[in-house]
């Protein structure tokens, strides 16, 4: 693990890593692609925002090899906010993670979003000082993410659509995989940890504490209020929005909504209040429409 | 009945300062909404995002309330974005940042950098004995105080990231993620 010590203070650990995380629980996580729309994010509410050079909407739509980011465009993103700013990086591209290391952002989110690196291995994130955020489907995978140096987990959906039918779907997933392990005796877990490919000691902590030992937030498709709120209902910590905001008719009203449907997600009035006048929503893609090699959500393994 | 001591409950790390406070047996409720500030005797601030805790407690008719609460004595506890929230001066804000106030100190956002300077690190804590274990996370920094206001911890080489003035106690970092529980017992004990 990258930890450096000093004077009896410590920088890099897991605890500090995981910590930011857990600080970020009930709120957005907004995709950006100017210093401005970083501003409308912050002033809307958002809790820390991803720097990107495009959408995942416009990735899905103009195609070709999706890569890191412009340190120049990051760093204005970095110098607009006083909220954490994440990049991602590439799958099992670790020199672009050196690189947003070394650009100081705050997280790093190794995501399918961008073009894979290694279709084999993901980034040995225990290497890095910064922390890591990954895409999961399940909990077998969100395990080995979290076995590689993850600090946090989200779960992946099918980002740049507008339909969260895949966020769902894994949120599910993995909040239903985690009470089937909490049922399972002692005895069981061993073929648990087989059958999820995860280690066996990391298998039984999640059996034994209930959760993930890492803050579970959710991701791609979130478009509205509501959308934001059913994660939350399912068990998020909290909420990626990635094309939805800067896609639609009136980002700054629907950030602002997504915010505060996030927080009184167990409240309808709230919840119908704050869905009012948003203009049109980002106009989106049925995932069944798109065909099987083209769907993110697929790439890590 | 005793009241239990509320944890203000718009974003943030609200389920690890309930969960230490769990551990010593006192009875907490999630704050969202501002009726809730009577059934409390004490208010917990937790660490998140000060703008956006701000923000969430403006929209929801929060934000009055509890100055007013503080004001007149009710007992709060701010770790990291909750020390910013209880500074009367914040430095390093973002345009027209404020906080709930009541506390004579001047506090800066951010004060150690980058996540990757995020640290742990032991501390002396008037009033505990040996030492605390201390996550500083994107921290913030007491850079002066009012007389009145008692400096509680400060970093071993320097720097001020604990107070107390009367009934609000105010750090730099997050004793709820590192398992010290002494520091909420001894909030436990302010709220009569």
């Amino acid at each position: 693990m990258s930890e450096t010590q000093s004077n009896n203070s410590v920088t890099g650990s897991s605890l500090v890593k995981r910590g930011l995380a857990e600080m970020l629980k009930g709120g957005v996580i907004m995709d950006v692609v100017t210093p401005e729309q970083a501003k409308i994010a912050e002033d809307a509410g958002a809790v820390a925002v991803m720097a990107l050079e495009r959408v995942p909407a416009d990735i899905r739509a103009q195609g070709g090899v999706a890569r890191m980011s412009d340190p120049d465009m990051i760093d204005g993103i970095i110098e607009a906010v006083s909220i954490p700013v994440m990049a991602k990086a590439r799958i099992g591209h670790f020199v672009e993670a050196q690189i947003l290391e070394a650009l100081k952002v705050d997280y790093i989110d190794e995501s399918e979003v961008l073009s894979p690196a290694d279709y084999v291995n993901h980034i040995d994130k225990w290497k890095f000082k910064v922390p890591f955020v990954c895409g999961a489907t399940n909990l077998g995978e969100a395990l080995r993410r979290i076995t590689e140096g993850a600090a946090m987990i989200r779960s992946k959906g099918e980002a740049g659509t507008g339909d969260v039918s895949e966020a769902t779907k894994h949120i599910r997933t993995i909040s239903s995989e985690i009470r089937a392990l909490a049922s399972k005796n002692e005895d069981e877990l061993y073929v648990a940890a087989k059958e999820l490919q995860a280690p066996f000691e990391l298998v039984r902590e999640v059996a034994r504490t209930g959760k993930l030992p890492v803050v579970l937030f959710t991701a791609g498709g979130v478009a509205t209020p509501a959308d934001a709120a059913l994660m939350m209902q399912l068990g998020a910590d909290g909420v990626f929005v990635g094309s939805g905001i800067f896609k639609s008719g009136n980002p700054i009203e629907r950030a602002k909504a997504i915010v505060k449907a996030t927080t009184f997600y167990n409240d309808p009035e709230i919840l119908a209040q704050v869905s009012r006048g948003l203009g049109e929503a980002m106009v989106g893609i049925n995932v069944n429409d798109i065909p099987a090699p083209h769907r993110l959500a697929d790439r890590g393994w | 009945m005793r009241k239990p001591i509320g944890v203000l409950a718009l974003q943030g790390d609200v389920r690890e300062h309930r969960a230490t406070f769990e551990r010593l047996g006192v009875e907490t409720i999630e704050v969202k909404h501002a009726s809730q500030l009577n059934e409390i005797r004490g208010l917990v601030l937790p660490g998140g995002e000060s703008t956006v805790i701000e923000k969430l407690s403006k929209i929801y008719g929060l934000f009055e309330p509890i100055r007013e609460a503080i004001a007149n004595g009710l007992p709060a506890f701010g770790t990291c974005a909750g020390l910013i929230m209880l500074a009367n001066k914040i430095e390093d804000a973002i345009a027209g940042q404020e906080g709930f106030g009541g506390l004579d100190a001047v506090v800066r956002r951010n004060a150690f950098g980058h996540q990757v300077d995020s640290f742990e690190a032991d501390l002396a804590f008037s009033g505990i004995e040996g030492s605390v274990h201390a996550a500083f996370i994107r921290a913030p920094l007491i850079e002066s105080v009012g007389v009145g206001v008692e400096v509680v911890s400060s970093l071993p080489g320097g720097g001020i990231v604990g107070v107390r003035q009367g009934n609000l106690l105010g750090i730099s970092f997050h004793p709820e993620v590192t398992g010290e529980d002494r520091i909420h017992a001894l909030f436990d004990d302010m709220c009569a």
